[in-house]
């Protein structure tokens, strides 16, 4: 029996859905702990030990100075470093203050905001510290996850499908809910992974995995705005939790420029 | 020629139960998400009638007419593929043992299904993919079975939809060979051709009598109404030469701005035959299955040699997709890959259409 894989799961600015995907794995969890030592996972046993660990899963953003710190700590006692979920890959919703006035947010939350430590942005893990792999989701798949630490312990390549959710739909005979209904559907620009879970409720996918490779963005929102849907129905399917990826960032600024134009063009 | 009898609507039960008592599982159109779908029924009271649909570029609604009729659409979101090349197979499993591996081939023996509804241009589709995966250097012995074990009946299209164009692919809209038996919906009954041996077994024993001339005639007159309505066309002179001397057409571009490399195209087209194979090993790496499913040349990853894709931006897969479906597929098959069904057209979600994309590519550059 070789030696087991020292797993890590370490937490930052996120809702712990995440890692609750890993205990929601719960025929797998038994063999799994037979083949991992679970040495840092607050979320699933008070029993903490300290590093160096083989394999660390990150949740979350980093969003106030402590985690500047931290995720430095952490780096140094890790062998291979992936980041679990929306937030500590592309920032989260929390990115959504990122560019905003941060300052003006904490006086309309906290009656104190002298007490709270935070940063004026979200920021991915990959922006501060060396990656290894990503894993996308809000939440991530459980399936996806026990993958990735499977590869790690049998030493092989991280790798997940890169293709867009529309083909998940087909194969799974989910009808077009875009076409058929006329929902805006991010799947064409969304990396696969959820089991194309939202259009198989007959709603449309909101991109909670974030961008596809090269993907094309401005192509969808010219054909939706051309078949009369608004800028401002838009905004919100690009900018939520994965608003600091790149390309979402890029097209909801555009259509906030756009519905901003609209509104005074109606004034 | 072929015979053909008459059956009246009140009838219809009595066909599905023949097909049903014969042993086959019947996959006929049924409403499912808002759309005409192909799966299994257990009656007619399963099937779409009094149902229409609307299609455009990007477009698809199902419309309730009320009326008594059970197939007055044009083909929807799925294609027989689904059945005969199923989206997901798994093809082998390695077990781990004290001895060492042992290995095992999925064999599908092919479910006895009758396809009820098969439309001329589905038929043709079917006689496209038998040719990739039967009358090659190498047969999928699984898809042979599954097309062996399945019952053909076909129905000639009497409202075609405004994304057909099978006139121009010359495919339809009247089923001319290809079914055990076809259908066409009379004003109080069907029009039934037989067109094999398998179909006269099945229909033998319910004793419909022969048509009459009044219902050939109506049944052609229907054909050619059908005709007339499809619209849109595509012109396939030389086709073949004409694209493959537009390779460096600035229209790609342009329609690579459009295009969202989503895969749906060919997801949806009745032909496209991709697929790729993934070994799926276990936790404990006692066990790895062998899976096939469904894959598209629109995937940056279906191109990628060395690491990296040899079609790395939309442009060069479209042109791929498009070239290979109406140009290259001559030089591979002998024919077309395309049966103008009009799915890539109603299924894109921003709505690009190959027929006028096509006339663009075709028209020559200043």
């Amino acid at each position: 029996m070789p030696e087991k894989l020292r797993l890590g799961i370490f937490k930052f600015a996120s809702c712990d859905g995440c890692q609750l995907s890993l205990l929601n794995a719960e025929e797998e969890l038994l063999e799994l702990a037979e083949l991992v030592e679970f040495a840092h996972f607050p979320e699933a046993s008070s029993r903490i030990e300290s590093g160096p660990y083989d394999l660390v899963l990150i949740e979350g953003s980093i969003s106030t100075p402590n985690d500047l710190d931290h995720i430095q700590k952490i780096r140094r006692q890790t062998d291979t470093l992936v980041t679990i979920g929306a937030c500590a890959t592309a920032g989260g919703i929390q990115a959504l203050r990122n560019g905003a006035n941060h300052d003006e947010f904490m006086k309309l939350v906290y009656p104190h905001p002298e007490f709270v430590q935070s940063l004026a942005t979200s920021t991915p893990i990959s922006n501060h510290v060396s990656v290894d792999f990503e894993l996308r989701g809000c939440p991530v798949d459980t399936g996806q996850l026990l993958q990735i630490i499977s590869d790690k312990l049998h030493h092989r390549k991280f790798s997940v499908p890169d293709h867009s959710v529309c083909r998940d739909c087909k194969l799974q005979n989910i009808v077009c809910v875009s076409v058929a209904r006329g929902i805006p559907c991010l799947g064409p620009l969304t990396q696969a992974g959820c089991g194309a879970i939202c259009p198989r409720f007959h709603r449309g996918c909101y991109g909670c995995f974030g961008p596809c490779h090269q993907t094309n963005t401005d192509g969808l929102t010219d054909w939706l705005i051309k078949d009369g849907h608004s800028s401002a129905e838009l905004i919100p399917l690009f900018l939520n939790v994965n608003a600091e990826a790149p390309e979402f960032a890029r097209t909801g600024a555009q259509l906030m420029r756009q519905d901003s134009a609209e509104g005074e063009s109606h004034e | 020629m072929n015979d053909f009898r008459y059956f009246r609507i009140d009838q219809f039960p009595e066909f599905l139960k023949q097909l049903m008592q014969s042993g086959y599982r019947v996959i006929a159109p049924t409403i499912d998400q808002e759309a005409i779908v192909y799966a299994e029924i257990q009656s007619i009271d399963d099937m779409p009638q009094g149902y229409t649909d609307e299609q455009k570029p990007g477009y698809y609604r199902l419309q309730h007419t009320g009326n008594q009729r059970f197939f007055d659409y044009a083909v929807g979101p799925h294609s027989w593929k689904r059945y005969l090349f199923p989206p997901l197979q798994l093809i082998s499993t390695s077990i781990k043992s004290q001895d060492g591996w042992t290995f095992e081939d999925h064999v599908d023996e092919g479910e006895p299904y009758a396809f009820l509804g098969v439309r001329a241009c589905e038929l043709a589709a079917m006689r496209i993919q038998d040719r990739v995966f039967l009358e090659g250097s190498y047969v999928d012995t699984n898809y042979q079975n599954r097309r062996n074990a399945s019952f053909i009946v076909a129905v000639n299209c009497a409202v075609p939809s405004a994304n057909c164009f099978c006139t121009s692919m010359n495919t339809g809209p009247k089923c001319k060979s290809g079914f055990d038996i076809a259908l066409t919906e009379l004003s109080d009954g069907f029009l039934m051709e037989i067109g094999s041996s398998l179909g006269n077994e099945m229909v033998t024993p319910l004793g419909f009598p022969s048509a009459t001339e009044e219902q050939l005639t109506e049944s052609e007159s229907i054909s050619d109404h059908a005709t007339e309505q499809i619209k849109k066309t595509m012109d396939t002179t030389d086709l073949r030469n004409r694209l493959m001397g537009q390779l460096e057409h600035s229209h790609w571009k342009e329609v690579a701005d459009r295009c969202l490399s989503c895969t749906n195209c060919t997801m949806v087209c009745p032909t496209c035959f991709c697929s790729h194979v993934e070994e799926v090993p276990d936790l404990n790496q006692e066990r790895v299955d062998r899976r096939k499913s469904w894959d598209s040349c629109f995937n940056p990853g279906f191109s990628k040699l060395h690491g990296t894709p040899v079609r790395n931006d939309t442009r060069s897969r479209y042109r791929q997709w498009l070239t290979h479906k109406l140009a290259t597929w001559h030089d591979q098959f002998g024919e077309s890959g395309c049966v103008g069904c009009g799915r890539c057209i109603t299924w894109c979600p921003v709505g690009i259409d190959l027929t006028v994309e096509v006339a663009a590519l075709c028209e020559e550059e200043p």
